[in-house]
């Protein structure tokens, strides 16, 4: 009775649990994805994390160090377009609690360094590839990747097809729609697409970031000051105006926008 | 000296005739092979991942190398009964457990010799260098910490009853000081007393096999160790093995062989 009862509650939950497995989207088609399942994006990121360890020639903080901050130093850049070599961190030499310590620190990594120096950024592209690979759905592997493929590397055809698989498995991405523009406004000059991806991004993030409690309004800010820029370097100065005008109430340094504006303006009143 | 040395050669020639080596190093070169063939955005340049993954190969079948052929042999003698013979001429049991150890340390100092030399040519193929010096370093290194490993398994193969379970805890041991042992003192900090000093104390005490391991430093290109503190970390894997072959010595000694 008792196993009868038993076999009878296994085939129901089986039957649940593997109509309810069937009704996810899968995430990733490759064999890596499938083999490790849910456990996949904990990998991705320590992939992800591992390119960023690589940027700084394998001197990172490990779990015991330091609380990991919110985005990676490799993401950072990406992101604000900075110049990271030049970036700087409060404590690059951590003092050694002990002897021990202080005699193994002559065996790894201790002191910080960037890869980008000696031009060899290329090293940190596997792991963001293998990062893609195990999760499609983290936008920051397309954008940081193509970021240093386009800027660093010089190469256009690839940072553009990354970014054009991660628009496959990302199809809302206003980041990657941005991305996409920036690669075609400052690397291809070619202007109308540049201008109709980058107000695609802009339609993306109102249809779905804009709706959510704490939108990334950054992304937007981003995009405004792309495209402000854009048409600022087409000529289309009334254009280039009205983005700066709808950037300035986003924008950390609103000042500094007045200004643009300010010279557009004068531009604009200037006969022609 | 003679007796050791002939001990030493025994297991050094049981070893080339063992297939565990031959599989292990044909596994490496198949990974990192498959590894290096991977188009990775049409970038042929890129080799720190593939020395990477190269070198967890070496380390892990280092380990498995050192640990399966320390583990089998005191036992495989006396299952053998080959070891009562053997102790009946003039060999003392320290001699034997110096033969023993020598003849491991050797076979695996052979074996890792060919796996560096292939991790040169895998870097010299992508890389167009080759640092001689930077990977003479970590391989001695690497010999030296499986020197430790060594005469830590031999004691283990008296202590414990079968060479399975040896072999386990003895991997177990060196892979947890491997990933955790430098930051046992951190974790030591962040704790209360007693805990804290209890911590620190075995952080202390622990044979530190990570501060072999440079690979990160051979990985990204860094420079030279400075030789002052290559020759203090041998003295300190020295002492460490020296130790453990005494306590395997102080062990064996008395112990029946039935």
């Amino acid at each position: 009775m008792l196993l009868a009862l038993a076999f009878a509650f296994a085939m129901a939950t089986g039957g649940r649990l593997l109509a309810w497995q069937h009704s996810q989207r899968p995430d990733s088609n490759s064999v890596l994805g499938r083999l490790l399942g849910e456990s996949r994006r904990a990998f991705a990121f320590h992939f992800f994390l591992k390119a960023d360890a690589y940027f700084h020639q394998g001197y990172y903080p490990s779990v015991f160090d330091a609380p990991t901050t919110e985005r990676t130093h490799l993401e950072e850049t990406a992101r604000t377009d900075a110049n990271s070599a030049r970036h700087e961190h409060t404590n690059t030499h951590v003092r050694a609690r002990d002897w021990l310590e202080d005699f193994g620190n002559h065996f790894y990594p201790s002191t910080h360094r960037h890869l980008e120096r000696l031009g060899e950024e290329r090293e940190i592209l596997p792991w963001l590839r293998l990062a893609a690979e195990l999760d499609p759905h983290r936008v920051e592997t397309y954008t940081t990747a193509a970021y240093w493929l386009r800027e660093r590397l010089n190469r256009l055809p690839d940072a553009e097809a990354f970014l054009r698989d991660g628009l496959r498995a990302n199809p809302t991405s206003a980041e990657i729609l941005l991305e996409l523009g920036r690669l075609y406004a400052d690397n291809g000059r070619d202007v109308p697409r540049a201008r109709a991806v980058l107000e695609m991004a802009a339609t993306r993030w109102f249809q779905h970031e804009a709706k959510k409690p704490e939108p990334d309004v950054s992304t937007l800010a981003r995009i405004l000051g792309q495209l402000g820029d854009l048409e600022d370097r087409a000529g289309n100065l009334a254009a280039a105006h009205a983005h700066f005008a709808r950037l300035k109430p986003l924008s950390p340094t609103p000042d500094a926008i007045q200004r643009r504006l300010d010279n557009l303006q004068a531009r604009l009143a200037k006969p022609r | 000296m003679n007796t050791i040395w002939a001990l030493a050669k025994v297991v050094v020639l049981e070893m080339v005739r063992r297939k565990d080596f031959y599989v292990l190093f044909i596994l490496t070169v198949l990974l990192a092979v498959t590894a290096g063939s991977v188009n990775l955005f049409n970038e042929d340049r890129i080799v720190r991942y593939l020395k990477e993954i190269c070198l967890l190969l070496i380390w892990v079948s280092g380990l498995v190398i050192a640990i399966s052929c320390t583990a089998r042999q005191i036992p495989a003698e006396r299952e053998h009964r080959t070891i009562f013979p053997l102790l009946a001429k003039p060999v003392t049991r320290g001699q034997f457990l110096l033969g023993k150890f020598f003849g491991c340390w050797l076979a695996t100092g052979l074996a890792l010799a060919l796996f560096y030399l292939f991790f040169g040519l895998v870097s010299a193929a992508r890389e167009q260098q080759w640092p001689v010096l930077n990977f003479l370093q970590a391989a001695w290194l690497h010999w030296l910490m499986l020197g430790i490993v060594i005469a830590a398994t031999l004691l283990g193969s008296i202590v414990f009853a079968a060479p399975s379970s040896n072999g386990t805890i003895c991997f177990v041991c060196a892979a947890g000081i491997l990933l955790l042992g430098r930051h046992l003192n951190k974790v030591a900090l962040q704790l209360t007393e007693p805990a804290q000093s209890l911590l620190y104390g075995i952080y202390f005490v622990i044979p530190h096999l990570e501060l072999f391991d440079v690979r990160d430093l051979i990985i990204h290109n860094w420079e030279l160790i400075p030789w002052g503190v290559v020759a203090l970390a041998s003295l300190y894997a020295a002492a460490y093995t020296a130790f453990f072959l005494f306590a395997a010595w102080l062990t064996f000694r008395r112990r029946p062989l039935n």
